[in-house]
């Protein structure tokens, strides 16, 4: 039991990890990116091909990828949310599951169906472990992962605290028409905003090849896991997510000692039952629901 | 040449003109006092001014440069700053994290964080205080000194007493003095004439989106305002004599 609870806290770090980029754009932008979970796959594809043609360690060719990405947000940010953004609350949705689409797409035409993984490219750390009394089994990647989740969450809220850009983004998060009464162009802050996410996305991504294998099509059940996470520990928040990521990976860990399917049906149950309190408590209308989400803002 | 001059300003709210053909100028270290009833066209004036609201008609000159076009932001570079109506504080921040925020365009000049703190005394000890948790008058100062942090070369305040109890506006304009000492060219829109005329240079009377009176505070009647005020005489632009 108590190993279930260590390996459901290390998988749940690793949902966190996945979440975090989900969780800034909403908190900054109000966005709800549906590309997420792609954006994700696309960083895994990228890293390893970075890692396979140049023969260099995941963790050397991240670095090399990250800005990339962080230009890529930019990018996105300025051709594409920003755009959606202007023409209401539904649009940004529909391009960024269109978004979605093309990005698996033309992985799919690029490099076709095979699954894939980069833990060959590891090699013993992949797999290897330690074992502790009382039956507990820490994997290395795992707490690799875990201290990447912590890590990652902890330097974006000290970020978000400590430096002129930070509060730039917290403020334009908050009221984004004063934040340009006081001198912050909201335009360059959202973009960075995009671009920051965009490299948690890409470590995000790169994890999730080395832990297991990916697809063209695999970032949608990434999307699922890093939305219930963000619902369960509240949207927009960076410790929140962390908790929510922590509580999905523990509850499918429980519910896979009960049934083997009770691996995902646990996690979507607890999901669906924090969901159901928060628009209980928020007073059963959607926009008081939204609202609710966003209280626990950073 | 003036600091900042609005030539033939128009602006609207949907189908409703707001802003009518209004001109004024106002020079370096002048207080310029604008006053009107509500729904007057104040407010949209001062936005537009500010970058906040945009134009139908014609321009905006700061320091002989048409700024009509540029967005907020890059009019708090320039050195015009909105202390908006209602305070609009970022309410999940603190009142140093506030004041920070305020120093985005990163203009230099005489006003910090310190020098804030000095002209707004009442902010020291709640520097670490969230913002949304202060009182009407201690956001009003944060707002102030908010503004103040971009170093503006114009500081446009809206509506400076509104929703304060009369303890609060009194303290607000007793740090206000602290600016004002300091040289700063500030347009005010306030509600209360009488405080209005006692801090202004000029004052500038609206009405139904146009300026019916203007003149140098120290010439102007009180009836003469108070007529342009009610809309009790029809209009006239100099020396205070409807």
């Amino acid at each position: 039991m108590v190993n279930e609870l260590v390996q459901g806290i290390l998988l749940g770090c690793y949902y966190a990890l996945i979440a975090c980029g989900l969780s800034f754009t909403f908190g900054v932008l109000r966005i709800i990116n549906l590309a997420h979970g792609s954006i994700a796959v696309l960083g895994a594809f990228v890293v390893w091909t970075i890692a396979e043609q140049w023969n260099i360690s995941p963790f050397l060719a991240l670095v090399a990828v990250a800005p990339f990405m962080a230009a890529a947000g930019w990018v996105l940010q300025r051709t594409v949310l920003e755009r959606s953004l202007r023409s209401g609350a539904l649009t940004p949705l529909l391009s960024t599951f269109g978004l979605a689409i093309v990005i698996d797409n033309l992985l799919f035409s690029k490099f076709g169906a095979d699954t894939r993984s980069m833990a060959p490219n590891i090699g013993d750390l992949a797999f290897a472990s330690w074992n502790l009394p009382g039956g507990v089994t820490i994997g290395q990647l795992a707490l690799l992962t875990a201290i990447v989740a912590v890590a990652l969450l902890g330097g974006l809220q000290l970020f978000l605290a400590r430096t002129p850009l930070g509060r730039a983004i917290r403020a334009t998060a908050e009221d984004p028409d004063t934040a340009e009464l006081v001198g912050i162009d909201s335009r360059k802050v959202y973009a960075a905003a995009t671009a920051i996410s965009m490299v948690t996305v890409a470590i995000a991504g790169t994890f999730l090849a080395l832990r297991a294998t990916f697809d063209p099509y695999a970032g949608s059940a990434q999307l699922i896991f890093a939305f219930e996470a963000i619902v369960i520990g509240g949207t927009g928040s960076l410790w929140g997510t962390l908790i929510g990521g922590i509580v999905l990976g523990v509850a499918q860990n429980l519910g896979s000692q009960i049934s083997p399917q009770g691996f995902l049906i646990g996690g979507h149950l607890v999901f669906f039952a924090v969901l159901a309190a928060r628009f209980f408590i928020a007073g059963r209308s959607p926009g008081s629901l939204v609202r609710s989400l966003r209280r626990t803002s950073p | 040449m003036s600091l900042l001059a609005v030539e033939q300003l128009d602006a609207r709210h949907g189908q409703l003109q707001a802003v009518r053909d209004v001109s004024f100028a106002i020079e370096e270290g002048e207080i310029l006092a604008l006053i009107g009833a509500n729904g007057a066209g104040k407010t949209t004036l001062l936005r537009a001014v500010a970058g906040a609201h945009r134009i139908s008609g014609g321009r905006i000159l700061f320091d002989g440069r048409d700024v009509s076009s540029a967005r907020a932001n890059r009019r708090v570079g320039l050195g015009i700053t909105l202390v908006p109506e209602g305070r609009r504080l970022f309410a999940g921040m603190t009142v140093e994290e506030n004041l920070l925020v305020g120093a985005a365009s990163e203009r230099r000049g005489r006003w910090n964080v310190d020098t804030v703190l000095d002209a707004f005394s009442m902010l020291r000890p709640l520097m670490k205080r969230r913002a949304g948790d202060l009182s009407g008058g201690q956001q009003q100062a944060t707002a102030i000194g908010r503004s103040l942090m971009s170093n503006p070369r114009v500081l446009l305040v809206d509506e400076l007493s509104l929703g304060l109890s009369p303890v609060a506006v009194e303290q607000v304009y007793e740090s206000l003095q602290a600016v004002i000492a300091s040289g700063a060219t500030i347009v005010l829109v306030e509600q209360d004439l009488g405080r209005a005329l006692r801090v202004a240079t000029r004052v500038a009377c609206m009405l139904e989106g146009r300026i019916v009176l203007e003149g140098r505070a120290t010439e102007v009647t009180r009836e003469s305002v108070t007529e342009a005020y009610f809309g009790l005489k029809r209009p006239s632009r100099q020396g205070g004599t409807p």
